[in-house]
């Protein structure tokens, strides 16, 4: 390609890299902000002022954080959903792409219109809470992992990727006598690595995430409690009161930490694990969205 | 004789048939069960009462729904913010993916794409513990603005009613935008090269090319994306109104969503808030069914059903 280089196109060339630099900024700002205000001495911090550096480095809100029992029941609460709910989602959405994949399966288009639908509508806040008051998983910990275990998309994204993979290795599997279960775990989940890194991003994002589900349906046993939703609670109390009085967890600690500091402290627990995670799998993620989004 | 082929083909596929059943269970029980309760709607359900035993009462909630003024103060905040976030949710990430398909410097694209994900990673309740700060009398929106000298003393954003709007689609924007160009990203880069060096033989600039080969070029994903997002319309769901929105501000972010938890789960009204569910799901899939026909009109490779 011949370029010419006009004064118009070096202006433009200028004018993107400002603009990129700055959309950079912005999108790291408020990220840097909270990490120096937790890095921060708390009653240093209540002046203000503070951007991207700490000014008096301090580890104590950090401490103080993990001393709280409802905030460390939270974490591994958060991290067991987590972990289970990916896990058993993962399995559970693929097996179900893979049986909708088989070209010869008798109810493959029942199986798979059924989840198509779900796509479209579903039945809505109340009739849900109605019926998982029914089944009885109010103050149980399946409520995390059960109702939400297979999305519609996550399927059709897997299934997309399972029918570019050659349809021979799975004849020759079953001319060696293997079942589909065997080429299911054996030959089909290897060789889909790379969407089954993306699915599980999102299903994993999805749970570390969530709170709702902990205030509409475990709020009674605080054995069960989320990361995000204790979060919550402390966000709530803080903008209700915009003059930002005391949260009963500061209340108790008054002198060493604010409650400011905290809430900004538990904001960088819950947001490093997916920091840490995410670059590694863009990737495959940006492969896995095109791929849904060009056949879904 | 059938029913023999049909008992050896069932045996065939045991394992696929074993394999599928658990969640055929699970996606009727999870997800179709709950359809069954939009029954509710039209009677006066009470909890202890079985389902023989409730009263019908026909439309009567969808009647009172309509005469609600209530109602349709949260139908505007609904509809408002919808609307803002469709406008800018959507045009601004094509904007983003353009100017970025622009960039020649393989490490620095790269490194704006991963920054501009991260946002998208995290949830609304960090989203929003980030923003009440930044928005606060001494947080950095503040302290900028004043810097700058466009106000003289500090604004308490997240206390004002009319600022709500913009807020939240401007926070939405911030969150989403890099995550909803890497579908227009990806088309871009499946754009055929020769388009360009002969737009650029035929004395095109960046610009004339940006407008007459890569937009056209993604013309069939931005159709898609477009009817998706209508479809989607109504249901923003409540979790940036909830989070970002206080009592002071209510009359501007009270949504559907948050008008279902409140009348329906939290007064115990479970028949109203259904029919309001209801009301929601006909809404959403006429505008689908709507903008479907309209984009099946004016690009028929956009259209999704």
């Amino acid at each position: 390609m011949v370029q010419r280089h006009t004064i118009g196109d070096k202006l433009f060339n200028i004018f993107l890299y400002v603009f990129m630099v700055m959309m950079a900024a912005i999108t790291l700002y408020p990220f840097l902000n909270v990490l120096a205000i937790s890095l921060n001495d708390s009653v240093d911090a209540v002046r203000g002022g503070i951007h991207i550096w700490p000014r008096k480095f301090t580890l104590q809100n950090y401490r103080e954080v993990f001393t709280y029992p409802h905030l460390v029941t939270g974490f591994y609460i958060s991290v067991l959903r987590t972990v289970v709910g990916t896990v058993l989602g993962l399995v559970s959405s693929a097996m179900v792409a893979y049986v909708i994949s088989c070209r010869e399966f008798m109810f493959r288009r029942f199986v798979s219109g059924i989840f198509v639908l779900t796509l479209y509508f579903s039945g809505g806040m109340i009739p849900e809470f109605m019926l998982i008051r029914k089944l009885g998983l109010i103050n149980n910990f399946w409520v995390y992992i059960l109702p939400g275990l297979i999305s519609g998309w996550n399927v059709f994204v897997l299934r997309a990727y399972m029918d570019t993979l050659p349809e021979n290795i799975k004849e020759s599997a079953k001319l060696d006598g293997a079942n589909d279960l065997t080429i299911f775990f054996r030959l089909i989940l290897p060789l889909c690595k790379p969407v089954l890194a993306t699915i599980a991003l999102f299903i994993a994002v999805g749970q570390w995430n969530s709170w709702f589900d902990t205030f509409l349906y475990t709020t009674g046993n605080p054995s069960l409690t989320t990361l995000q939703y204790e979060m919550m609670r402390i966000l709530q109390n803080v903008t209700v009161s915009s003059t930002g009085s005391m949260y009963a967890l500061g209340q108790a600690n008054a002198p060493r930490v604010s409650p400011e500091s905290i809430r900004m402290t538990i904001t960088v627990v819950a947001t490093v694990p997916i920091v840490l995670v995410y670059p590694f799998l863009q990737k495959y993620f940006v492969k896995g969205l095109t791929l849904g989004a060009l056949k879904g | 004789m059938n029913l023999k082929r049909a008992m050896g083909k069932i045996y065939h596929q045991r394992y696929l048939l074993l394999m599928s059943l658990p969640f055929v269970i699970w996606v009727v029980i999870f997800k179709y069960v709950p359809i069954w309760g939009w029954t509710m709607a039209f009677q006066e359900y009470k909890p202890h009462r079985t389902f023989w035993q409730q009263p019908w009462v026909g439309l009567a909630h969808f009647r009172e729904l309509f005469r609600d003024p209530m109602f349709y103060e949260v139908m505007r905040n609904t509809l408002v913010m919808s609307v803002l976030s469709l406008i800018c949710g959507y045009t601004l990430p094509i904007i983003f993916a353009l100017l970025l398909n622009e960039l020649r410097n393989g490490f620095f694209k790269r490194f704006v794409q991963t920054v501009s994900y991260l946002p998208h990673f995290v949830s609304w309740v960090i989203v929003a513990s980030m923003f009440s700060k930044l928005l606060g009398i001494d947080g950095g929106v503040n302290q900028a603005l004043m810097a700058l000298g466009i106000i003289d003393k500090p604004i308490l954003f997240l206390a004002q009613g009319r600022y709500f709007w913009g807020l939240v689609t401007s926070i939405e924007v911030w969150k989403e935008i890099g995550w909803n160009s890497i579908i227009f990203l990806a088309a871009m880069m499946a754009v055929d090269p020769d388009l360009y060096d002969a737009a650029a033989v035929d004395g095109a600039g960046r610009f004339r090319r940006m407008w007459h080969v890569t937009l056209p070029g993604i013309s069939t994903v931005i159709a898609i994306m477009l009817i998706m997002s209508i479809g989607n319309l109504i249901n923003i769901g409540f979790e940036k109104q909830f989070l970002l929105g206080n009592n002071l501000v209510k009359d501007y972010s009270e949504v559907l969503d948050l008008y279902v938890l409140n009348y329906g789960i939290r007064i115990g009204r479970y028949s109203y808030g259904t029919a309001i569910g209801i009301f929601k799901s006909v809404v959403s899939v006429t505008l689908l069914l709507l903008a479907n026909g309209i984009i099946r009109r004016i690009n028929p490779e956009g259209r999704i059903i």
